[in-house]
């Protein structure tokens, strides 16, 4: 996919006739988009909304890392969420552990699940490599679907109720809509954390020069396969956990997580909001769930917008809402 | 198994063949479209869904099921022009992922433009009186409809060949799939080459959907589910591979019938099984160009 | 890290934001406001139903016959002169989307009750998140899940029917009737073996014997393979366990395979807006179970009654069985609010559980074990002759009165006796 053209917040020293705010900002993104993440639910047309934009912005992020960073296209990333949630759900309700302990394993499920999809998928390339991972995606579906004592099959997992959490011997009232946003919240910052290390590390860099040239990365001694796996596998860890906080945050995990659809929602969301760009991905969620969710409470046609909005996005802002923002300001 | 018997496992492959027919249908028009402009049309199953409804619409007018054959290939193939014309020409040279994700939104609003002039409920397709009923093929007993649902893609299959192997146009087509940028310098007008092979697969595409509406009725959501089913057939006959495409196309139908007579719980999981399969072992599928896309 | 210690039940709360901590992480100090709920307050009801998606007819007749149930309530004077409001949401036959609904109507818009739902899934991913919350939920689709121990709390009601008890009641209409070879047709997945052992359970009693039960996948387009292994194993009865487009494209294809001829098929429900959509003629003859049907105003006054609001509120249109459960689940919950005199979850729990009513179907009430709504299935026959109108479609040919007998024990559910 390296016809795509991508837009990335260059590692290396920007130019000197930037803005200084610019670059400031951008050095502080992390701390920026904390910062914006604390005020969010107060902007929110209500709270359970904003839990999910931060869920499948986290989602899309994992995804953004693999297709923004790298150029994979995956269609099968709705396997790693679903994987985190599932795993998550089961650790609590079949076997009783508490809340930190299954978030734990839904990130490895996560990793797990990468690793075992990466390692089959990652020979192909293009569209075959997203076919792959959409094949395999939708087996390990099935394979959920089928395992109706463990996931519930068809009617999903019910009963992943957390009344309380306890954070250092102080107790949260899980329940109150307030607190499970700033719980869910702080994994996200932690997750922001640590991929914004991840790029500025040796490895974001190897990263990057697979993705803008693959023969040259090659020949510089770079290990393109592994460094592909291990962006899937890192890719696996973000989706993991978004899947088991989304586990918490609903109480149910339904059968559809896993569902292609699913997967395409990832890439959706990342193209919406600029992939490729580390705020983008949550943009993209913002906008579509908001879309999805105040166009449908008006008329039962909201999906004629959200094409259309879509058809505009890629005709008019080929990179994404905060991409084109980002051009905007840099210029 | 009770009830099973050789000649049961002989009709369900001739029902494998007929679902896969339709799979054949629509894989060619996604492969064709894919191999020449490099779009993955994702409003491929809307446009499938166009031809179904478009078929109600001219069946309450008064038109029989045989004009329909006719003139809802046109009339969608038309739509199709209109589609490549002034939404995806804009975005060639962007890479793949635009026009994938531009049809992804054009799909919603086809769909949703469908609710908003028929209704979400959908509508009874009656099978043709002159193709009711069964007929014995040696083995049993099959429905005459289905037989015609083979012929008719047989038919188109050779048309389509026909068209691309002894018409000038159909020279100029194949020589824009192998090197688009010879045949410019040559003076063909590519855009228009394309144009033309975006309509033929929309129109092919609305064909099937108009040959499956007697089989199952027609829904807004009915191009859904079916465009993943022709996405694997494609993708495991190698996409570009008009060849590959019909020998997928029957083989996927035949997996299909066949796993939902021996594992129904396996049936929906095993086409994604068998292009997982097919995928590790052929990364390009049966007949891709190895590196294509990549 | 946010600090907040006291239950938001009957507080609407409205947080500041304090000062972003050091290291990213938080410090929120939340400046709570405590209103107490008006009693003038509108009594609010959270109704999600899918209304995109393929139960899109059926979601939006049952949103129509609620309307008829605030509406009768409001002009009754509602309680103490407090107005019912109905918030429709779209849950688009998605789990997810429904607990997240259930959620928004619950902690923003603090509704009283939730009623609605369109699917076991999604039913019961709402009952996870209402039961959590102490708020009263009324299911209005079907589920042999929701009645169980592990799903159930006291804050579930279901007013609808349950595959048990339809699939039971078509059973012992149609085997003493069409013949004890019986085979089954079902679509692979927990609503359709829920239906198969509801047909078996009300076999026992009779003696079948089952020649086959052949499964097919959800959302199958081609039935042409399993027919013609039924047509060959000749039973009397096929059983139909199956729903929505499952069940139009294959009593289609069985019509087209020429199965009606020497066998009859019977399904436990039969959906009057499944058989307006795929036609006449595949329906024929089938016979189903439904828990309304616009005719049974002949049988019941107050069928007629609420059949008369709905055609005046609606262009003379008639209620769809979906639809009449819409109706049933807001007027018991508001009616069991005005007979407790309170919107309280514990009062109106008591009020609902006491109830014995009458709305649209004949006596009716919920059962104390498992909440399930006690009443009677109507065995119905799709007809294509002798039709008065368009809505005329099916005669009724027998009802099954209310009886605790046919549910499935409270033991067996899980449930102390």
């Amino acid at each position: 996919m390296h016809e795509a053209s991508h837009i990335s917040e260059p590692l290396a020293a920007a130019p000197r006739h930037r803005a200084s705010w610019f670059e400031l900002a951008r050095q502080h993104r992390v701390l920026l988009s904390s910062a914006f993440l604390l005020a969010f639910p107060l902007v929110m047309p209500f709270t359970a909304l904003a839990v999910n934009i931060l869920i499948y912005g986290l989602y899309a992020l994992g995804f953004n890392l693999l297709f923004g960073y790298l150029g994979l296209l995956s269609f099968g990333h709705a396997a790693l969420f679903g994987t985190g949630a599932y795993l998550c759900g089961i650790a609590i309700v079949h076997f009783g552990m508490p809340w930190y302990a299954a978030i734990v394993v839904g990130v490895l499920g996560g990793v797990a699940m990468a690793a075992a999809i990466g390692v089959l998928a990652i020979r192909t390339r293009g569209i075959y490599f997203a076919m792959v991972t959409m094949a395999l995606s939708q087996c390990v579906y099935y394979l959920f679907y089928q395992a109706i004592d463990w996931t519930g099959g068809e009617n999903g997992l019910r009963g992943i109720n957390v009344r309380e959490i306890s954070i250092f011997g102080l107790k949260f009232d899980f329940i109150d809509p307030l607190t499970r946003y700033y719980v869910v919240a702080a994994f996200v910052i932690l997750a922001l954390i640590f991929l914004s290390r991840i790029l500025a590390s040796p490895f974001g860099a190897v990263i990057e020069a697979v993705r803008e040239n693959e023969a040259r990365a090659r020949a510089s001694g770079y290990n393109v396969t592994a460094t592909r796996l291990i962006a899937f596998i890192l890719s696996g860890a973000f989706c993991g956990l978004a899947g088991a906080l989304q586990a918490l945050h609903l109480s149910i995990v339904p059968i559809e997580i896993m569902h292609y659809e699913t997967s395409g929602l990832a890439v959706m969301m990342s193209l919406l909001g600029g992939m490729g760009t580390f705020f983008g991905p949550f943009v993209g969620a913002a906008v579509f769930l908001l879309l999805e969710n105040l166009v449908s409470l008006w008329t039962v046609h909201w999906q004629l917008f959200v094409g259309a909005v879509f058809m505009v996005c890629v005709l008019f802002f080929p990179k994404g809402i905060w991409g084109t923002l980002l051009q905007r300001v840099q210029k | 198994m009770a009830g099973l018997t050789l000649d049961l496992i002989g009709l369900q492959l001739f029902t494998g063949l007929a679902l896969g027919a339709v799979y054949v249908l629509l894989a060619i028009g996604l492969s064709l479209i894919f191999g020449m402009l490099t779009v993955v049309n994702f409003a491929h199953g809307a446009f499938y869904m166009l031809g179904a409804y478009v078929g109600v619409y001219l069946l309450a007018l008064g038109g029989n099921f045989w004009l329909c054959l006719v003139a809802v290939p046109i009339i969608v193939g038309t739509i199709g022009l209109v589609v490549e014309r002034f939404l995806i020409r804009p975005l060639y040279g962007r890479g793949i992922d635009y026009p994938l994700l531009l049809t992804f939104g054009l799909s919603y609003v086809i769909v949703e433009l469908v609710r908003i002039a028929f209704g979400k409920a959908g509508y009874p397709f009656d099978t043709p009186e002159l193709l009711q009923g069964a007929v014995d093929i040696g083995i049993g007993y099959f429905p005459l409809y289905r037989l015609f649902v083979i012929a008719a893609a047989g038919v188109v299959l050779l048309g389509l060949w026909l068209f691309l192997e002894r018409t000038s146009f159909g020279l100029i087509i194949r020589a824009g799939a192998r090197d688009p940028q010879i045949v410019r310098v040559l003076g063909v007008d590519v855009a228009r080459v394309w144009l033309v092979v975006f309509g033929i697969g929309t129109g092919i595409a609305a064909l099937a959907g108009l040959l499956a509406a007697p089989l199952q009725g027609v829904i807004p959501e009915m191009g859904g589910p079916i465009l993943v089913e022709a996405f694997v057939v494609t993708v495991v006959g190698g996409m570009g591979s008009l060849l590959g495409a019909v020998l997928a196309g029957l083989l996927v139908g035949v997996v299909v019938s066949l796993s939902s007579l021996f594992v129904p719980e396996m049936a929906k999981v095993s086409i994604f099984a068998l292009m997982a399969i097919v995928l590790l072992i052929r990364p390009q599928g049966f007949f891709g160009r190895a590196g294509l896309m990549s | 890290m946010t600090s907040s210690g006291k239950k938001p039940t009957d507080i609407s709360r409205r947080s500041l934001l304090g000062t972003a901590g050091a290291g990213a992480l938080l410090a929120v100090s939340p400046f709570s406001i405590n209103i107490l709920r008006a009693q003038e307050q509108t009594i609010k009801i959270g109704f999600p139903v899918p209304l995109t998606g393929p139960y899109g007819t059926e979601a939006q007749d049952q949103v129509r016959a609620a309307e008829v149930a605030i509406a009768e309530f409001n002009e009754a004077g509602g309680l103490n002169g407090r107005k019912a409001e109905l918030l429709v949401r779209d849950d688009k036959l998605n789990p997810g989307e429904a607990a997240t609904r259930a959620l928004e109507l619950i902690e923003k818009d603090k509704v009283n009750f939730i009623v609605g739902s369109l699917s076991a899934a999604v039913q019961l991913a709402v009952n996870n998140v209402t039961k959590e919350r102490g708020v009263i939920f009324n299911s209005i689709s079907q589920s042999d899940a929701i009645n169980e121990i592990a799903d159930f709390s006291k804050f579930t009601f279901h007013e609808a029917l349950n595959p048990h008890m339809t699939a039971g009641a078509v059973g012992r209409y149609a085997f003493p009737k069409f013949g004890k070879k019986v085979a089954f047709l079902t679509a692979d997945y927990a609503y359709g073996h829920e239906m198969v052992r509801g047909f078996r359970e009300a076999g026992k009693a009779v003696g079948i014997e089952e020649l086959a039960d052949i499964r097919h996948p959800i959302g199958a387009t081609d039935f042409s393979t399993l027919l013609p292994r039924i047509q060959a194993l000749k039973p009397d009865i096929l059983c139909i366990c199956n729903f929505g487009r499952d069940q139009q494209i294959a009593l289609k294809q069985a019509t087209d395979f020429g199965l009606k001829r020497n066998i009859k098929l019977i399904t436990p429900i039969l959906l009057y807006t499944g058989r307006l959509a795929a036609g006449a003629q595949a329906f024929n003859g089938v016979i189903g179970g439904t828990s309304y049907y616009w005719g049974i105003e002949d049988q019941f006054a107050s069928a007629k009654a609420f059949n008369d609001r709905f055609r005046k509120m609606h262009d003379g249109k008639v209620p769809s069985d979906y639809g009449a459960l819409g109706y049933g689940g807001v007027k018991t919950l508001l009616m069991a609010a005005k007979e407790a005199g309170s919107v309280e979850s514990e009062m109106v729990i008591a009020a609902m559980e006491a109830l014995k009513y009458d709305y649209y179907k004949g006596p009716q009430y919920f059962r104390k074990c498992d909440h399930q709504s006690v009443q009677s299935v109507f065995i119905i026959e799709s007809k294509t002759q002798n039709q008065r109108n368009e809505a005329d479609v099916f005669d009724v040919v027998a009802t099954e009165q209310p009886n605790e007998a046919n549910l499935r024990s409270c033991e067996s559910l899980g449930h102390k006796a």
